[in-house]
């Protein structure tokens, strides 16, 4: 039997891998360029008994979302940057109070306002960085459409699996380009379901690491009474200023992912056996990137990419053993050079590191970045 | 035999941090009075706040509770709600948190008109942070941030849920204890968005300021002022100047529930597909 | 590998970009072929420049955008000004014969005949001028054949205007084959 296919926008494949990863409850705000989603699971929700809402502004989408996640809702929500700003707080309390969800940003040009229909990958520090205290964080970069769904659905998982916020992050070119989708048959992407208590009711604390580092979370309504608050809280969720305690949940909520890093991160590698120079990009970008690899290569230049899927946690080890054996890196970004700094903290020194930034709205060249090589060579 | 408020109190969770005089714990006293009087399972019962003095009421009952981000308490709430409409949903809060950073969510809370119960606890000040005016202190009085009087003027909290669209609109004070339990009880059983506004008095951070020498003195105003609805009919404007409403003030059971609509929304989708 | 960029450029509210969808949609669902769409667009739902995309090749595509382009349809004068320099040489110019008045000089074939007048007077609906253009641009690039291209047409229109749009995409293309011979 033959797969379905269509030809979908980014925007409408994040919505259809969220539906394949079991979501239930959609809260957002409308923003430009990722209100497709939203259109979307506006019309495909119902119909499956979901729930859908659209709230007065992004925080209240953020609320909403992680209200039906703690009644066992698999939640997703979709914003672009100004939303991600405003998302910043309730991302914190996500991470400190280990509620599953999953927010789809579309990077746009920024700070502020910006160029709202222009594409951008300025956000990715914001991800990471973006609300205050010590938190996880998880962010995936797809590069394609059928990527996209299939990184929504990675998504889902890692969220349900790790109890914490995942954040997928196109930018605008990828998250409106259109291309061939061929969908995954029910069950063909294994799907993660929420680890929920074993033990009885009168038993269970929401934070209890008998369980490991990843506790298992009841649901509202569902014969469980507990107490979840945005405060540092103790293993059984409430509020404490107990030192050890506080340092203790503190790390765990970073060690869950940071330990787990392997298991997280996935990447490209592509013509890297013999590279002598090596791109590292992520999204649209990376395209661009391929093309220049190729180009390159026809004109006897040793060139590879080294593509990021997950930008959260940053493949660190990854980078490390390329910076021994390179004559340098290029970075390619539509922003002033973050994933530059990432790659240069790994390179330790080793290689040089090359930006090609561009916050003009317009896409990175693949002549831009086959000229670079030919300045490390 | 006295009512056994401890089988609604989380063992091992009291004392409150609430200070001597605060009448927080006589709301959650009325609070724990309406759950009982209607007979509600606590395991399908959830009780949601934001932060602040009042937003600490849910960490000591023993049901489904959520202490959230400053403000977002109705945000949170309408998310719980829509997910499992089976489920009873309470929001508890101070007058900062609920009318002032919490404004927005509470006054589309309100136009939704989903099943849920709002409790403003209003003292008139941000106690936690030190006695900060609110959007509910009265103009000219003093805060930490007003020492020179209050310039801002301020809501009237019954009012703006009623133009907000909420369709049960009830006041109360902390004085009038035993009224408490019978407007929140009421306002549950009500479906649709209810707000119960209680006055309440914050000896520690307001009462000093503005010259009230005890907390007795404090219950004493809201007694003077307090005048239920039914009395009020046979006054004169006169006889009403700086008085305060109490009982319900408003109800409406002509307005569609948010819930209900959507579920609506499920079988149009379900029929056409 | 064979690369072929097409752009589909105009005024917002022409339908150019659902015409640069629908020739996507042709080459990779019903041509088997691997084809990426994108877009630009300003702040306007109507009228501003508009301009849609469309990559097909035998292989993987990797750089979404046009390089140097092998077609160009220009609904609009600004638009022929603004998207005409990178044209490939040997490659191929469609405009609306009534809208542009005033020709790229450069080594490419240039096609005109009266695009929405066609689809006005003709098909009888000002509003399926796009795919007047798009039946023009499928006969006169050869990426994908007739039949699959108006099946993405008829895959891509409400029901109620399937003849409507089979006749507009008929009449473009056989204009366009009349107009370039």
């Amino acid at each position: 039997m033959s797969k379905k296919v269509a030809f979908l926008q980014g925007n409408e494949a994040a919505s259809y891998g969220a539906l394949y990863a079991g979501c239930n409850f959609f809260a957002g705000y409308p923003i430009t360029p990722s209100t497709e989603v939203a259109e979307v699971m506006s019309v495909e929700l119902p119909k499956i008994g979901g729930k859908f809402i659209q709230m007065e502004d992004e925080i209240a989408a953020s609320a909403a979302m992680m209200g039906a996640a703690l009644a066992g809702f698999k939640t997703f929500d979709s914003t672009s940057g100004p939303g991600l700003s405003l998302k910043q707080e309730l991302i914190g309390m996500a991470c400190i109070s280990e509620i599953p969800c999953v927010i789809f940003n579309v990077m746009r040009g920024g700070p502020s306002t910006g160029m709202p229909t222009g594409p951008s990958q300025s956000d990715v520090m914001c991800a990471k960085w973006g609300t205050h205290g010590d938190h996880p964080a998880i962010c995936l970069v797809p590069s394609t459409v059928q990527e996209t769904f299939e990184e929504v659905v990675r998504a889902f998982n890692l969220s349900e699996k790790y109890r914490t916020p995942v954040l997928v992050m196109p930018d605008e070119i990828v998250a409106h380009m259109r291309e061939r989708v061929v969908f995954p048959e029910p069950g063909e992407i294994p799907i993660e379901p929420r680890r929920t208590p074993t033990v009885p009711p009168e038993q269970y604390k929401p934070y209890d690491t008998s369980f490991g580092d990843v506790p298992p979370l009841a649901a509202y309504g569902s014969g469980y009474k507990f107490h979840v608050t945005s405060l540092n809280k103790g293993q059984d969720g409430f509020p404490t200023t107990k030192a050890e305690w506080v340092q203790a949940e503190e790390e765990r909520q970073v060690r869950k992912v940071e330990a787990n890093a392997d298991d997280i991160i996935e990447f490209e590698e592509y013509q890297l056996d013999d590279a002598e120079v090596v791109v590292v990009a992520y999204g649209s970008t990376s395209r661009s990137g391929r093309y220049a690899v190729n180009e390159a290569r026809k004109q006897g230049i040793k060139a590879g990419m080294f593509r990021l899927k997950t930008f959260w946690p940053f493949p660190d080890k990854q980078i490390k053993a390329l910076a021994g054996k390179v004559k340098g890196f290029i970075v390619p970004e539509m922003n002033l050079g973050m994933c530059s700094i990432e790659v240069e903290r790994n390179a330790q020194g080793k290689a040089p590191v090359l930006g090609i930034n561009r916050v003009d709205g317009e896409p990175i060249n693949p002549d831009q970045i086959l000229a670079k090589m030919k300045e490390v060579i | 035999m006295a009512f056994d408020y401890e089988k609604y109190i989380r063992p091992g969770k009291l004392p409150h941090i609430w200070c001597p005089g605060c009448g927080h714990g006589i709301i959650m006293k009325g609070l724990i009075r309406a759950l009982d009087s209607l007979k509600l399972d606590m395991t399908q019962t959830s009780i949601v706040s934001g932060i602040g003095c009042a937003s600490r009421l849910p960490g000591y009952m023993d049901c489904c509770t959520l202490h959230t981000a400053h403000g977002r308490a109705a945000a949170f709430a309408t998310g719980i709600k829509l997910a499992k409409p089976e489920m009873n949903v309470i929001c508890v809060g101070g007058d900062g948190d609920g009318t002032a950073i919490g404004g927005n969510h509470f006054i589309h809370a309100c136009r939704r008109n989903i099943d849920i119960t709002y409790v403003i606890m209003n003292n008139y000040i941000y106690g936690m942070t030190g006695g900060q005016f609110s959007p509910t202190t009265p103009t000219g009085n003093k805060a930490s941030t007003t020492p020179y009087g209050n310039p801002d003027p301020c809501f009237d909290v019954a009012k703006l849920a009623i133009g907000a669209g909420a369709t049960f609109v009830a006041r109360g004070t902390a004085f009038h204890a035993n009224q408490i339990d019978k407007l929140i009880a009421e306002a549950i059983q009500h479906k649709g968005f209810s707000v119960v506004e209680i006055l309440d008095d914050c000896p520690t951070t307001y009462g000093r300021r503005n010259k009230f020498k005890s907390v007795v003195e404090m219950m004493n105003r809201l007694k003077e002022v307090a005048v239920p609805v039914k009395a009020a009919e046979k006054m004169t404007a006169e006889q009403l100047q700086g008085k305060i409403l109490t009982g319900v003030l408003y109800k409406d059971e002509t307005k569609p529930e948010y819930t209900a609509e959507y579920d609506k929304v499920i079988e149009r989708a379900q029929a056409k597909k | 590998m064979s690369r072929y960029e097409l752009r589909f450029s105009g005024a917002g509210g022409q339908g150019l970009i659902t015409a640069g969808i629908i020739m996507a949609k042709a080459a990779s669902i019903y041509e088997g072929k691997e084809a990426v769409q994108s877009q630009s667009y300003g702040p306007e739902a109507r009228g501003g420049a508009s301009k849609s995309e469309v990559i097909i090749s035998e292989g993987s595509i990797d750089y979404p955008k046009v390089t140097q382009c092998d077609a160009l349809l220009a609904m609009t004068q600004e638009a022929c000004n603004k998207y005409s320099h990178d044209l490939k040489e040997g490659g191929v110019l469609l405009v609306d014969s009534d809208l542009v008045k005033t020709l790229p000089k450069g080594n490419f074939k240039t096609v005109s005949f009266p695009i929405i007048n066609t689809a006005k007077n003709d098909v009888g609906r000002e509003i399926v001028a796009n795919i007047v253009a798009l039946g023009a641009m499928v006969a006169l690039t050869g990426q994908v054949t007739r039949e699959n291209a108006e099946k993405a047409v008829l895959s891509s229109v409400p029901e109620a205007f399937i003849e409507l749009n089979k006749k507009a995409f008929a009449l473009g293309f056989d204009k366009a084959v009349e107009a370039s011979a």
